[in-house]
């Protein structure tokens, strides 16, 4: 409960401050804040483009959360993401005659399989070589960039288009998009996403994986005493992680594009990290967080037109700043009165 | 076509070794600092806005120099004060710094992350280059023969024993990281106001977690992570050169190979297989007083 209250308050402080900026600016934040409302939820087809945002937001949140239990940061998500997306892509582009229902099931494997893969490299540099995963994340990140665009523009060029973009996918990998949107390629990835989290959640709380996963988070030193095999825990828990990112590929090629396009992602990865962070790395929280930084980015993209000097960028104002207040665990010990650093001694070198 | 090769290695090496020797004064104090790419963005924005204002590049890099300090004072307000989660308040100060400058070019040139061209009398020529290879060795010195450099290093590696020395800890961590953010602040200005003629949006390109690469690959040594940020520079040039050439097959040479190198080359090292590369002790960690 007090961690919903903190996430809770977090996100309030981090939109006034936004708001404060806009304010800055000489844009009336009320204006600010009622055109964010609408171009989130003023129509159907605003909320299925908040809710299509939402969806990659729950698989990174899920990934970067479950990595977070196992005590490791997954800044890569963004990468696994891309790599999931051009899998999924290729499955489609090779194998362009496969019927539905096996060709969208064949493409989230493959999506689930290249995520995986491309988790299960910082993991095992982790477990196994004792390397830092943040560091190793941030650099797999850009060589998984540097790989889709090559695959993109080389391999599995369209012939078709300017744009570093693969072949379309089969007609047989398109999966269902719901009508009531009015148009917002909100797909199956959305139920999909919210069943995965559940399942994570299982994982998490009711397998013995899970708990072997969560005892090497929260202390590995007992964890290897109880008898488990912390870097075994810990390359699964990484390769866990890169398939729920993955999973990505599933919403945004076969419920979307219909093709892997280079940058596709407006940094889903990075701020997955944010939804974890905020949705406490609880799958009921990362649903809750994923949907506020859907509207938020889906609202945002309504300033350009409706206000006279604020952009669209402001959302990512907005997520840096929940982002900050969420993360500074000094600042609920300074609301309780009892100043940023407890102890007296420790203020007198907090303070400078 | 080697000596122009070898010219603009040069030339693009130099907004890395500023931020990355930028980043070693954060890291050595204990300071992660993933937020290198933001504090670089930043100062390019802030150089060219001064630059084009002012006429003089000289200025102009001083702004870009206070506007990077100006965001790592936000970051270590998180990072060391409020005991923020040092890669997640990095990562969110990148957010920050890649969303306030399109938003501030917006409401300065009505542009969205864009500002005004300077004409090229009023750019640097060559000046920032000699620069960073004096700072080289500036940080050279410093790291090996002055107290400050040595309380630095005591910061990320003991600072119980700093602590224990009368040394306030954070106050040294804060200084660094300051200093952190004005020098990854010179390596965004010499982007702008050097290498090009403006800013534009997302002009670092990840070429602070370049740098970044650079400090590790240096093992957060001042002259291996300069030759660091050279053998990377080199990388970009080749890449640079080799854009749209074609092979005898009539087909291009895909560049995004050279592109992951220095990537790729970093993952290596850190996981041993060239030589151990290994962190400050107390990278990362809060420092709090019994």
């Amino acid at each position: 409960m007090r961690k919903a209250v903190q996430a809770i308050l977090s996100v309030g402080l981090g939109l006034a401050l936004g708001l404060v900026v806009t304010w800055g600016a000489g844009e009336n934040p009320w204006h600010v804040c009622k055109v964010l409302t609408k171009g989130a939820f003023g129509s159907g087809y605003d909320l299925g483009m908040t809710l299509f945002y939402a969806t990659p937001l729950i698989f990174t949140g899920l990934s970067v959360a479950v990595a977070f239990h196992a005590g490791l940061f997954n800044i890569g998500a963004e990468g696994q993401l891309t790599l999931g997306a051009l899998a999924t892509a290729a499955a489609g582009a090779i194998w362009p005659n496969l019927w539905s229902p096996l060709a969208p099931v064949l493409a989230a494997l493959a999506a689930i399989l290249a995520g995986a893969l491309w988790g299960a490299i910082p993991g095992w540099l982790r477990a196994r070589r004792g390397s830092h995963e943040v560091i190793n994340t941030i650099m797999l990140n850009f060589v998984a960039a540097g790989l889709a665009s090559y695959v993109a523009l080389y391999v599995l060029k369209n012939p078709e288009s300017q744009n570093p973009e693969t072949r379309p996918v089969g007609d047989g990998f398109l999966v269902h998009q719901f009508g009531v949107f009015a148009g917002a390629p909100v797909s199956v990835a959305l139920p999909l996403a919210l069943v995965v989290a559940v399942l994570v959640w299982v994982l998490l709380w009711r397998t013995v994986l899970g708990f072997d996963l969560r005892a090497v988070g929260q202390s590995e030193a007992a964890a290897r005493a109880a008898g488990i095999d912390a870097g075994r825990i810990r390359i699964i828990a990484f390769s866990l992680a890169g398939a729920l990112a993955g999973l990505v590929g599933v919403g945004e090629v076969l419920g979307n594009a219909g093709k892997f396009r280079v940058g596709f992602s407006p940094e889903y990865g990075f701020i997955g990290i944010a939804v974890a962070l905020l949705g406490r790395n609880h799958p009921a929280g990362v649903i809750a967080a994923a949907l506020l930084f859907g509207a938020l980015h889906k609202g945002a993209t309504a300033l350009d037109m409706e206000t006279d000097r604020v952009t669209q960028e402001l959302s990512l104002v907005f997520q840096a700043l929940i982002i900050l207040s969420a993360s500074a665990e000094g600042l609920w010990s300074l609301m309780k009165g009892r100043g940023a650093e407890n102890s007296r001694g420790a203020r007198l070198t907090g303070c400078t | 076509m080697i000596r122009q090769l070898l010219e603009s290695t040069l030339r693009v090496s130099t907004p890395l070794i500023f931020a990355a020797l930028g980043g070693m004064f954060s890291e050595r104090s204990g300071v992660i600092n993933i937020a290198l790419e933001g504090m670089m963005l930043i100062g390019a924005f802030g150089a060219a806005v001064v630059t084009y204002v002012t006429h003089s590049p000289w200025l102009g890099s001083l702004g870009g120099m206070a506007a990077g300090a100006l965001l790592a004072a936000f970051y270590a307000l998180f990072a060391i004060w409020l005991r923020a989660n040092q890669i997640v308040a990095g990562t969110a100060i990148n957010m920050l710094a890649l969303g306030m400058t399109p938003f501030v070019s917006k409401i300065l040139y009505d542009v969205t992350g864009q500002t005004p061209a300077i004409p090229l009398a009023e750019r640097f020529q060559s000046a920032p280059l000699y620069m960073s290879w004096i700072l080289v060795a500036a940080c050279w010195f410093w790291v090996r023969y002055t107290r400050s450099g040595l309380w630095v290093s005591l910061a990320g590696e003991h600072p119980e024993a700093l602590d224990a020395a009368g040394i306030r800890v954070n106050r040294v961590r804060w200084a660094a990281v300051l200093v952190s953010g004005a020098l990854a602040g010179m390596g965004g200005a010499t982007l702008s106001v050097f290498l090009s003629s403006s800013f534009s949006r997302n002009m670092t390109a990840g070429r602070g977690f370049i740098a970044l690469a650079a400090l590790i690959f240096g093992r957060w040594k001042p002259v291996p992570t300069a030759i660091a940020c050279l053998m990377f520079g080199f990388a970009e040039a080749l890449q640079f050169r080799l854009q749209g050439v074609s092979l005898e097959d009539g087909n291009p040479i895909p560049v995004q190979f050279i592109q992951v190198l220095p990537y790729v080359v970093t993952i290596l090292v850190l996981a041993g297989f060239v030589y151990r590369s290994r962190p400050p002790q107390a990278a990362g960690t809060v420092f709090r007083r019994a």
